[in-house]
């Protein structure tokens, strides 16, 4: 017994051994928890120096850029957003870019949500082909169709469209969502689907007042990653539009290859190219742990 | 789960098919054409066979691209899934901290991959840049424009900042889904903490690492804008990757059968990779799952 008080030399010796193990433990634990936090610590600091050096640049002159090397701005100045936004030509680059996002993330769910549901639910003819192929189009690089994208909304008349650039993007955010989605709809057990049919629900109704509200949160992982993938590419927007839907991307690699650099409104411009991520990835907050694994953990 | 037979799923399938086809199958067809044509203007074109493919192997140019991309894609694979996971293993499990660290951690996904070279790009330059100017004050003169070396440490790096995030949310979600009975037990086995990692964490890991890998090279085996914005490809070609050699070629000198074909090439290359890899993980998860069994 431990508690008890001690009576022999050696229960005395054993009990203050036992202790000072205890002390060592905690003392241990404290250390352990202080060296993660360290080199989590570490790590958001590497993440987030690059971004903070971004926002310095962005409230800076570019005389203050190039003249002198200071870790926060002197001249605190706003001029550089202000030119954003008063100028048409770089503020309807975001306009432009969130709308073709916006019509990609309609499209590719809405085509996806009863592909995924075929292929979580029933065997068919083809099926384990069917899918491997759209996998393959995940993994096509985007430079290997440019040439034939060019030429094929050239010729349909839809080239510096947003709907050419949506549909583009459907290339790989199509099968994206299928992937994503076919994991959360398998999670859901078959008996639901059986039960509404047996209390009789059409397949329509069922799917929608039933299936889509019980994997919401899968949608809602989905419609993150699609927004993602298109908000990030360059390559495609940039080569399927001109001047009307000229995404903001290619409007800022335009300006920095030009000679003279206007580094403030560079700077500028990607910390606004950051903030729909960061209001993006707030609504989902709570779900990203799961929806990172696509559902299948 | 046992599905069901049934080939009415077709039409639940159909819309989708019909979209896909139209951005993925008739612009494969065309550059499939082109590979196998000479093509001057609209009407003039000869039947050229395997030619251009024979041209492109062949090109010393296009192979060097294709090593230094296969080094590029190894390293970045070698350094990110291993920070992943142990970013992944510190993050916090519950409360605000756990939300913030979140936040934080997926912000460099959700830039546009050409803004993440601007970044870079001010971040390391040798007169603007935090990085650049840092480095040159230690003694090192450190210049991506000039030294091969550096803009390779240069674009690795920036990778690394870009798309460790993806591999540890992953593991993270991973980690997430172990109910707290195994940790019980392995503290009452007196586990050591590698043991809890090798026997408890890891194998729980393998799935989303599947899906991680994966990811990681078919985007690393694609990348064009970040380097395309960092260094331009150079200092000379050091830092030409496959995508920018195949944009230069198609839109820059409209060289549209060889470029058709070192699309296709370029294509069956990161098919074949990523089969490779997938098949080998699959095998090597179901000899580990019938060797637990016995």
């Amino acid at each position: 017994m431990t508690s008890s008080v001690p009576t022999t030399p050696e229960s005395v010796r054993k009990q203050a051994a036992e202790a000072a193990a205890l002390r060592r433990k905690r003392a241990r634990n404290v250390t352990t928890r202080w060296r993660r936090r360290t080199l989590l610590g570490l790590y958001l600091v590497f993440v987030m120096l690059p971004i903070y050096w971004l926002l310095n640049l962005s409230f800076q002159t570019n005389s203050e850029i190039l003249g002198s090397f200071s870790f926060w701005p002197q001249n605190f100045t706003v001029a550089n957003y202000a030119r954003i936004f008063t100028d048409a030509n770089w503020y309807m680059g975001y306009v432009n870019s969130l709308a073709y996002v916006l019509m990609n993330m309609l499209i590719s769910i809405s085509v996806a949500l009863p592909a995924a549901y075929a292929f979580s639910r029933f065997r068919f003819i083809g099926d384990k082909h069917l899918f491997f192929w759209l996998l393959t189009n995940l993994m096509a690089p985007p430079a290997v169709f440019l040439l034939p994208y060019f030429q094929l909304y050239y010729s349909v008349g839809l080239f510096d469209t947003h709907i050419a650039v949506a549909l583009a993007h459907c290339l790989f955010n199509i099968p994206l969502a299928i992937w994503i989605l076919e994991g959360f709809m398998s999670s859901v057990p078959k008996e639901v689907d059986e039960t509404a049919y047996i209390d009789g629900y059409s397949f329509p109704r069922f799917f929608v007042t039933i299936f889509l509200p019980m994997i919401r949160s899968g949608i809602g992982v989905t419609l993150f990653f699609l927004f993602m993938f298109s908000w990030v590419e360059l390559l495609l927007s940039r080569t399927l539009t001109a001047t009307n839907a000229q995404p903001i991307a290619s409007i800022m690699t335009r300006t920095s290859t030009a000679s003279g650099i206007d580094w403030g409104t560079l700077a500028a411009a990607g910390v606004l190219t950051i903030i729909p991520g960061i209001v993006v990835v707030y609504f989902v907050r709570n779900h990203i742990a799961k929806g990172f694994a696509l559902g299948r953990t | 789960m046992n599905k069901v037979y049934n080939n009415r799923a077709w039409f639940l399938i159909l819309p989708m098919l019909m979209l896909v086809a139209f951005s993925a199958i008739i612009p494969l067809m065309t550059v499939v054409n082109y590979s196998v044509q000479d093509v001057f203007d609209a009407n003039t074109r000869f039947f050229t066979g395997t030619e251009w493919f024979e041209v492109m192997l062949n090109d010393p140019a296009l192979q060097a691209a294709l090593l230094r991309q296969f080094a590029f894609s190894f390293t970045i694979l070698a350094i990110e899934v291993p920070l992943g996971i142990g970013i992944a293993l510190l993050m916090p499990k519950r409360g605000w901290q756990a939300s913030a660290v979140l936040i934080l951690i997926t912000l460099p996904l959700l830039i546009p991959w050409n803004v993440v070279g601007s970044i870079w790009q001010l971040f390391t330059r040798g007169d603007i840049g935090l990085m650049g100017v840092g480095i040159r004050e230690l003694g090192y003169a450190y210049n991506i424009t000039r030294n091969p070396a550096d803009a390779w440490a240069t674009i690795i790096l920036m990778d690394v900042w870009h798309w460790t995030p993806l591999i540890a949310l992953l593991c993270y979600s991973g980690l997430r889904s172990i109910p707290d009975a195994y940790y019980q037990a392995a503290r009452i086995d007196r586990a050591s903490k590698w043991a809890v990692f090798r026997y408890i964490q890891l194998p729980k890991l393998t799935n989303v690492l599947v899906i991680g890998v994966l990811l990681r090279f078919m985007h690393s085996f694609m990348i064009y804008a970040e380097p395309f914005v960092l260094t331009g490809g150079g200092p000379g070609s050091s830092t030409t990757f496959l995508s920018q050699s195949l944009t230069t070629m198609a839109i820059g000198q409209q060289d549209l059968g060889p470029s058709a074909a070192f699309s296709l090439i370029y294509f069956l290359i990161i098919l074949l990779v990523c089969w490779v890899f997938y098949t080998a993980i699959m095998n090597s998860q179901k000899d580990n799952t019938t060797q637990g069994g016995a």
